[in-house]
């Protein structure tokens, strides 16, 4: 097999970073693609040129939309005094997807390493305090994962917020980044089987 | 059930060895040869089929078989499970355990592996890290759970070195750290005590040739006796030091000749070598007593330091146990007594290889 050069190798080196994807099944993708260029080609590089120029970071709670403040901090009826933490915007989108959760939630993007040199600024940890007052928040349900590093951040939040109603995920289920293999009733019955921390 | 003895081992390009396949039937095996024919080397690959870095504490780099330098392979049958373990050059080691890919704790469920080795005759007077080392792995050996608490203790305080070492001042992100620190510490020095304890137990309920100790675990001063209090204390401490001061970490191994009251390290040098036999067999009864099975025992060059008397006692007491003890020596007389109690081998160097043959 002569190996492809050029543009087109560029593209499949591109696919095969994405997650999920190696270097065969990138191939087999940008072949696809090329061979579909109308009804897929196309329209996929114009969403990709459209989101690429408006996809950013929600200024408050570092979820991923199209506008400074994403849909559900916008949105008064989720301001319900619930604020769930997670690691990864992943997380937030399937605890979306399960409907279970009506509050708002606050992204982190990562958890507390010295060694990796991740600190409470990084993970947006100030911004979370002053989101308690602001929001008026009375319950901080913390969904990060059972790692040593997720449960040291778990704690590094509850130990700030001594006055108000901390609570984390049932344990034993696999939270943070993975929240996003869970289906719905799992989700659903460690958010109820919830407790203070 | 099969037994917990090893029954088969191959190696691939592992030291001076390019390539051995050995059965074993449960019966101690006694390994002899020449100056660096390459025994040891056999039984630091069956160290390799537990946690760790083996009896010699060498990196996967140092144990690829030059001048090649393909990488190395272990595989064994324990149990009726097949383990694997294999590094690249450059890569990290590997386990498998029934095919399947897992962490190196893993193998201390399926293999209770313990050493002795010449260079642990200094044991006693040496720094407290190589006492700590030899504990633990009795401890490993006795509750393969304590593996897991000493790598989540291990982690959370590189975690608060690292911050005493930036002079990060934040005492939440400190509190967080010191409370995982704390629930570790405390499972790590409770599964040391519980096996000092059956250590004890099973010198005390023995007939043996070798002596009894009255071990006990020393503490750096601690500030409180509650590890997450000590070590919040001990913070201002930690932060000119650099590093944690206080907790299991820095906890010691002493151990007293009890007939005598005398202390390890100011025993003479054989009488140094008989307490740590003494306590290698004591672990293998509590083992015995706890899983119905004594442990694999690797002894290198245990014969050479023993009188006459003291070897055939502790061959004796070897083959009492039931143990699977890897014995190196240079002849084969030192192993005579032990006759067809035992299985032996001859190691060999020919061509630049080690060879391993059946002798009886
Ligand atoms: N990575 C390696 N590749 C090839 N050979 C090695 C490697 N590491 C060690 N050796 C060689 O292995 C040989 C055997 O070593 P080993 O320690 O097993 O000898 P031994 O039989 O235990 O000898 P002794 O009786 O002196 O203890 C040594 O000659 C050493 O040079
Ligand atoms: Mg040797
Ligand atoms: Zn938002």
């Amino acid at each position: 097999m002569s190996e492809e050069t050029g543009d087109i190798q560029v593209l499949i080196d591109l696919m095969a970073r994405l997650p999920g994807l190696g270097p065969r099944s990138a191939r087999r993708a940008v072949l696809q693609l090329i061979k579909k260029r109308g009804q897929l080609l196309i329209p996929l590089a114009d969403a990709m040129q459209t989101v690429g120029a408006t996809a950013r970071e929600c200024l408050n709670c570092g979820n991923i939309g199209t506008t400074d403040i994403c849909k559900i901090c916008e949105n008064d009826k989720r301001a319900n005094g619930q604020i769930c933490v997670v690691e990864d915007v992943a997380d937030l989108w399937a605890m979306e997807r399960s409907g279970v959760f009506h509050g708002r939630y606050h992204v982190l993007g990562g958890t507390l390493s010295a060694l990796d040199a991740i600190g409470p600024e990084e993970l947006r940890i100030p911004r979370l305090i002053d989101r308690m007052t602001a929001e008026n928040v009375s319950e901080v349900i913390l969904a990060m994962s059972a790692t040593i590093d997720g449960q040291t951040t778990a704690h590094y939040i509850a130990d700030q917020l001594p006055n108000l109603k901390v609570t984390s995920l049932a344990q034993g289920v696999p939270v943070g980044g993975e929240l996003d293999y869970l289906d719905d009733g799992t989700i659903t019955a460690a958010l109820n089987a919830r407790r203070a921390l | 059930m099969p037994g917990r003895h090893l029954a088969s081992i191959s190696l691939r390009h592992f030291r001076s060895h390019r390539r051995v396949d050995a059965e074993f039937d449960g019966r101690p095996v006694a390994i002899f040869g020449a100056n660096g024919a390459g025994k040891t080397n056999l039984i630091e690959a069956i160290s390799m089929l537990s946690p760790g870095r083996g009896l010699r504490r060498a990196t996967s780099e140092e144990l690829i078989r030059r001048p090649e330098n393909f990488g190395w392979k272990v595989t064994a049958e324990i149990a009726g499970h097949s383990l694997e373990t294999t590094a690249e050059p450059g890569g990290a080691r590997q386990v498998r355990i029934d095919s399947k890919l897992g962490p190196q704790i893993a193998l201390a469920k399926v293999a209770r592996i313990l050493w002795l080795i010449p260079a642990m005759d200094r044991l006693w007077i040496e720094g407290a890290d190589g006492r700590r080392r030899f504990l633990d792995r009795a401890v490993l050996s006795l509750d393969p759970s304590h593996g897991e608490a000493v790598l989540t203790y291990e982690k959370a305080m590189r975690e608060r070195n690292r911050l005493l070492k930036d002079m990060v001042r934040d005492a939440h992100w400190y509190t967080a750290l010191e409370r995982t620190m704390a629930d570790a510490g405390r499972r790590i020095t409770a599964g040391r005590q519980a096996t000092l304890d059956a250590l004890m137990a099973a010198q005390a309920g023995a007939e043996t040739v070798f002596p009894a100790a009255d071990l006990s675990l020393t503490h750096a001063d601690q500030p409180s006796e509650d590890l997450a209090e000590a070590l919040a204390a001990s913070r201002p401490r930690d932060l000119a030091a650099g590093r944690s001061l206080v907790g299991p970490h820095r906890s010691d191994l002493q151990a007293v000749w009890k007939a005598k009251g005398v202390d390890a390290k100011d025993c003479s040098t054989g009488e140094q070598k008989a307490l740590l036999i003494s306590l290698i067999l004591a672990n293998g009864r509590a083992l015995a007593a706890q899983m119905g099975e004594a442990p694999i025992l690797l002894l290198d060059e245990v014969a050479a330091h023993l009188d006459a008397d003291r070897r055939a006692a502790l061959y004796d007491e070897i083959c009492g146990l039931g143990a699977q003890a890897f014995m190196t020596g240079t002849g084969p007389e030192l192993f005579a007594e032990l006759g067809p109690r035992a299985q032996h081998f001859e190691v060999v160097e020919a061509e630049m290889q080690s060879e391993v043959r059946h002798a009886g």
